[in-house]
């Protein structure tokens, strides 16, 4: 059977440090994945390597394999354009370009030479609604988005992956620059986006990860010391590492 | 790392486990009382059952705001969910602790229908799987735990060979009814303590390991 992501005996080096250490791990379809763990624990860098981001970095290594529907995206002649368009990323801090509202969303659309003005405009709309963000910009869209607030923001950056049409959307704790109510708003989203979207988030909030995801997975000095069920693992995690962790003994 | 919620977990463990005391006192005293025929050992009965009913409303308080506060995973998660179900077992454990007090004063003021052969079988037992409940909860010993559900269908056997034997006293003499109807309502009530005994059992074995035993949903080990 293939899954949508599989990640096989994944290590990754900065240099000589070894960051991500036989990490395995597979995403079935339409669920929200959590990854928790200290800092430098390297959930942000596994994220990464779902979509090839760390590539950017000088110095790293990575032996092992992910595979996106059966296609090991670390192949040689895999396209990294279509890679990211299929997999997309959300980081902490909401990064809309100094464009209007609208712009933004059609930036993805713009730069795949797509020309139909009326088709734009349908996208537009569609991936707003599903950002939950329409009511709230219809009558701003050709507002700067740098004026808006940073709940906004942040919605908008993820209205924009959505007008793509990604299949994965990597989330790289898009909440911390949130407040609570704010938050509230994207994990609600979240939970809608998931119904068409896989979803695997790297949070700090362990309440985050405890209420939206389906999936949970514990990193530790660049191992994954558990992989499981959320439910299992906030109630009966199988490693003491976990349970130190999550119990908030660890350290 | 000691965290503070630890210490707010080892008090509240602690007002759980004076609560256990207050009513395994409870069940020894009425069953002494019984056995004995000393009606005055039953005096502070009623004061603790009050005890144990105002301890109860505040366990259940503190577990409300420890949920609420500190929202407990896993093992404290498991712990919580544990003090608030033996709160409520214990609550009824006094109160059956009562009810027997209350049939052991109506029962001594009569003459004893004969020697009691299967009655104190079934109070050591009962009264031991109690005892031993509390042990394990405080241990978190799952072997004493599964020792304590073994022996549950014992005290039922015992119980209705009771029922058996009084009924045909009842048949016989008519005039046995009142005391054999009482012991009857005795071991009904002891057969419950037993019970609450096993429910505490179940809760160790979850709070330990976090499997859920309840009506076989997974087998014993």
């Amino acid at each position: 059977m293939t899954h949508k992501i599989d990640i096989k005996n994944l290590n990754l080096y900065y240099d000589e440090f070894h960051a991500l250490k036989s990490v395995n791990m597979v995403v079935g379809e339409k669920n929200i994945i959590a990854l928790i763990g200290p800092s430098g624990c390297g959930k942000s860098t596994l994220l990464r390597t779902i979509n090839r981001m760390n590539d950017l970095i000088e110095g790293v290594r990575i032996t092992g394999e992910v595979f996106l529907d059966g296609n090991n995206i670390y192949d040689p002649g895999m396209d990294l354009y279509e890679l990211r368009k299929r997999v997309g990323m959300v980081f902490q801090r909401p990064n809309p370009f100094a464009k209007s509202v609208s712009e933004n969303v059609a930036f993805g659309l713009r730069v795949a030479q797509f020309k139909n003005k009326k088709k734009i405009a349908e996208i537009v709309e569609r991936s707003l609604r599903a950002a939950g963000l329409w009511d709230e910009l219809k009558d701003k869209l050709n507002r700067p988005a740098l004026d808006l607030p940073l709940y906004q923001q942040q919605r908008l950056c993820i209205a924009r992956l959505l007008a793509v049409e990604p299949e994965v959307i990597l989330m790289d704790e898009p909440c911390s620059a949130l407040d609570p109510i704010a938050t509230m708003k994207i994990e609600e989203m979240m939970v809608e986006l998931k119904r068409n979207y896989n979803i695997i988030i790297v949070t700090h909030n362990m309440q985050q990860a405890a209420r939206v995801s389906d999936l949970c997975g514990y990193m530790l000095l660049g191992e994954m010391i558990e992989f499981n069920k959320t439910s299992e693992i906030f109630t009966n995690p199988r490693d003491k590492r976990t349970q130190d962790y999550i119990t908030g003994r660890f350290g | 790392m000691e965290r503070h919620f630890d210490e707010e977990l080892t008090a509240l463990k602690n007002q759980i486990l004076e609560m256990g005391a207050i009513t395994e006192r409870m069940v020894s005293d009425v069953l002494k009382a019984l056995m004995e025929r000393d009606g005055s050992i039953l005096k502070s009965i009623e004061e603790n059952e009050n005890t144990v009913n105002r301890m109860q409303m505040e366990i259940d308080e503190c577990c409300l705001k420890l949920i609420a506060l500190h929202q407990p995973t896993a093992n404290d998660l498991r712990l919580l969910m544990g003090v608030s179900k033996i709160n409520a077992e214990l609550e009824r454990v006094g109160d059956h602790a009562l009810n027997i007090s209350k049939l052991v004063t109506a029962i001594i003021e009569h003459e004893q229908l004969k020697p009691f052969i299967d009655l104190p079988k079934m109070v050591e037992i009962a009264r031991g799987m109690f005892k031993e409940s509390l042990r394990a909860f405080v241990e978190l010993d799952v072997d004493k735990a599964t020792s304590i559900l073994l022996r549950d269908d014992q005290v039922d056997e015992l119980r209705n060979k009771i029922v058996d034997e009084l009924i045909q006293f009842m048949c016989g003499d008519s005039s046995t009814v009142q005391v054999a109807l009482r012991i009857i309502l005795l071991a009904n009530n002891l057969e419950k303590i037993a019970d609450h005994a096993t429910n505490i059992a179940e809760v160790v074995i979850f709070v330990a390991q976090g499997k859920d035993i309840r009506h076989h949903a997974e087998p014993l080990t």
